[in-house]
């Protein structure tokens, strides 16, 4: 038995990856654990030039989860190439670099770059629902949608996997779209675009109004969009939504994902990611699964 | 590696003032004045995120907090019993730089006291304390057994200079000053020390991970943005941008 994965021809050690944004560029956590006994790491989104992310509130706790409204703050692909990802490429850990942008230009001009570094993967953001212009407005219309995956796609020889937002119109036509336009793989969901207000100010808590709602209150609805979209295509999915614990990671291999990503659950437990790797092996151990292949989408429905 | 999570047993649990709590527990704990930890007592999903709170006393593996009740988490940690347990991680943030050659104030305000006990014990009877109190102070045996000279003030008299902290203090006496407090507080003595005296201030925001890897806690510094939890929370404050 072992928990390895092979992911577009990748191998990841196991399916376990620290999802963007939540787990920086690696640095923090590896202070407390050593993060190569994860499968893999999302950075945390990047840009072509730098951006100083949101002014005002960024992060809001809400019953069981939480909203965040943190602009995509990055020091740009060039700075963080210089500074961040040497030491990821020190450690045994499959690299996905989370790219995000305002127009087709830049994903293009930003892929272009992450071409010529050694990470396997571009996870492309088109769905983050904290920055004005660009980034979810890609992730809402699939016809958007499909030229920016398109473009990026003639601009990189990466594996590229498009990260989907549970905010899009309808969300399998989104993918199937994607894969069209030459998405070698889906990561889904990212936060859910919603609301909160502080009634005593008569305001939004945020300052661009909306935020995302991230965590343990998002997970059925994750593990249910996981399903219906690994229905619609025949790419490889890697299920993200509220996995706070092995039992939820291995509910979305079942709905059908082949990795996971765990995000808000680090900010719950620094180790959270770690016993979640421990705790599939355990349970492949307990079912004598040898491998995760034997239950990814074991639940049908295709 | 460094272990970030410990599990700790409450000693005690306590109000020692109006909405003011103290809790003491038992753990493999360190850190320095101005650290702190995210703190959890519970084990259910809502409240999701711990709470930081500043150490506000070490001695013999025992740790001390001083909160004011707030909202949903600090009153679960008020409803803790003895021998319950307490989630912490840490210990987190930078922590006060202290020259001891220097002539020092402290001044607090409010619940930003907490930390500032620490801070006194740790370079005893070296510095000067002014504390600044909404009504009835708390903390103040504390004070008087760690600090050279003891100046309080209440919003609301009660025996005590009746106003604002800052109206004790001249900041020209002083080499360095370390404050936390409110914002409103923090910029006052901002302006009184015009970089003429040293100024050292322990921020708060809202935090997520308490690591620095979220970026959920940053604030607007003039070197660009920076996090309370890992760059700070004590900052030089002519790198910081004070708010209303
Ligand atoms: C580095 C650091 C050290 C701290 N040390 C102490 C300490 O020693 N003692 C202490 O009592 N408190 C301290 N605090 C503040 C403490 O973390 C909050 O009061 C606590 O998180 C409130 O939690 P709650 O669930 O009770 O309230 P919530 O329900 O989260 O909020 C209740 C009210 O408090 C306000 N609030 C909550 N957190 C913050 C914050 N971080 N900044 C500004 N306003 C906030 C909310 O807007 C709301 O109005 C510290 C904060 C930081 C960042
Ligand atoms: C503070 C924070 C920052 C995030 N930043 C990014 C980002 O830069 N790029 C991205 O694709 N997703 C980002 N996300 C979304 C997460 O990667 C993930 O898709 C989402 O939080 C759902 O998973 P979870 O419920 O396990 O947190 C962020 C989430 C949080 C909470
Ligand atoms: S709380 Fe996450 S970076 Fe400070």
């Amino acid at each position: 038995m072992n928990s390895t994965v092979e992911f577009l021809g990748i191998n990841f050690k196991n399916p376990v990856i620290a999802a963007s944004g939540t787990f920086g560029y690696g640095k923090e956590y590896d202070e407390y654990f050593d993060i190569s006994i994860l499968g893999g790491i999302s950075t945390k989104g990047l840009t072509l030039h730098e951006k100083i992310g949101n002014l005002g509130r960024r992060i809001y706790e809400t019953p069981s989860g939480l909203m965040n409204s943190i602009g995509l703050q990055n020091p740009g692909i060039n700075r963080f190439i210089e500074d961040e990802l040497p030491f990821l490429l020190k450690k045994d850990i499959v690299i996905l670099a989370n790219l995000g942008g305002d127009s087709i230009e830049e994903y293009v001009l930003g892929a272009k770059k992450l071409d010529e570094t050694d990470i396997p993967i571009i996870e492309l953001n088109i769905s983050c629902p904290n920055v004005k212009e660009g980034g979810m407005a890609f992730g809402i219309d699939e016809k958007v949608a499909y030229e920016v995956v398109k473009e990026v796609r003639m601009a990189t020889k990466k594996k590229l996997v498009v990260k989907l937002s549970p905010n899009a119109k309808d969300i399998s036509k989104m993918a199937q779209a994607c894969v069209k336009a030459g998405a070698d793989a889906l990561s889904l969901v990212n936060t859910f675009n919603a609301l909160a207000i502080d009634i005593n100010k008569r305001k939004p808590i945020f300052n661009n109004i909306t935020a995302g709602l991230s965590g343990p209150c998002i997970k059925p609805i994750a593990l249910r969009i996981v399903y219906e979209v690994k229905k619609a295509v025949d790419v490889p999915i890697i299920g993200i939504g509220g996995i706070m614990d092995y039992e939820d990671a291995i509910e979305f291999i079942m709905a059908g994902a082949t990795l996971i990503q765990v995000g808000s659950a680090n900010f719950r437990d620094i180790y959270a990611s770690k016993k979640i790797v421990e705790g599939i092996e355990e349970f492949m151990k307990k079912e004598k699964i040898s491998n995760l292949k034997e239950i990814t989408g074991i639940i049908g429905g295709k | 590696m460094k272990e970030g999570n410990i599990e700790c047993n409450v000693i005690d649990n306590r109000e020692i003032a109006n909405n003011i709590y103290k809790i003491t527990l038992r753990g493999h704990v360190l850190g320095n004045p101005g650290q702190f930890y995210m703190v959890r007592a519970w084990n259910g999903l809502d409240p999701f995120l711990s709470r930081p709170l500043s150490i506000s006393d070490i001695q013999d593996k025992q740790i001390s907090f001083v909160y004011e009740l707030r909202g949903k988490g600090t009153k679960e940690l008020a409803s803790i019993k003895t021998e319950e347990l307490v989630q912490l991680t840490g210990p987190l943030g930078n922590g006060f730089t202290v020259n001891e050659n220097l002539k020092s104030a402290v001044v607090s305000g409010g619940i930003g006291i907490a930390p500032m006990i620490y801070l006194l014990k740790k370079y005893h009877k070296n510095m000067d304390m002014y504390a600044g109190f909404r009504a009835e102070p708390y903390l103040i045996d504390e004070c008087l057994a760690h600090s050279n000279n003891l100046y309080i003030a209440s919003e609301e008299g009660l025996g005590w200079h009746k106003g604002l902290v800052t109206e004790l203090i001249n900041v020209d006496d002083y080499d360095v000053i370390y404050a936390c407090g409110p914002e409103p507080m923090l910029k006052a003595i901002a302006k009184m020390a015009q970089n003429k005296t040293m100024l050292y201030v322990s921020m708060e925001n809202y935090m997520a991970c308490g690591i620095g890897s979220c970026l959920g806690c940053t604030i607007q510094t003039r070197d660009g943005m920076k996090r309370v939890c890992k760059d700070g929370p004590v900052f030089d404050a002519k790198e910081v941008y004070f708010y209303e």
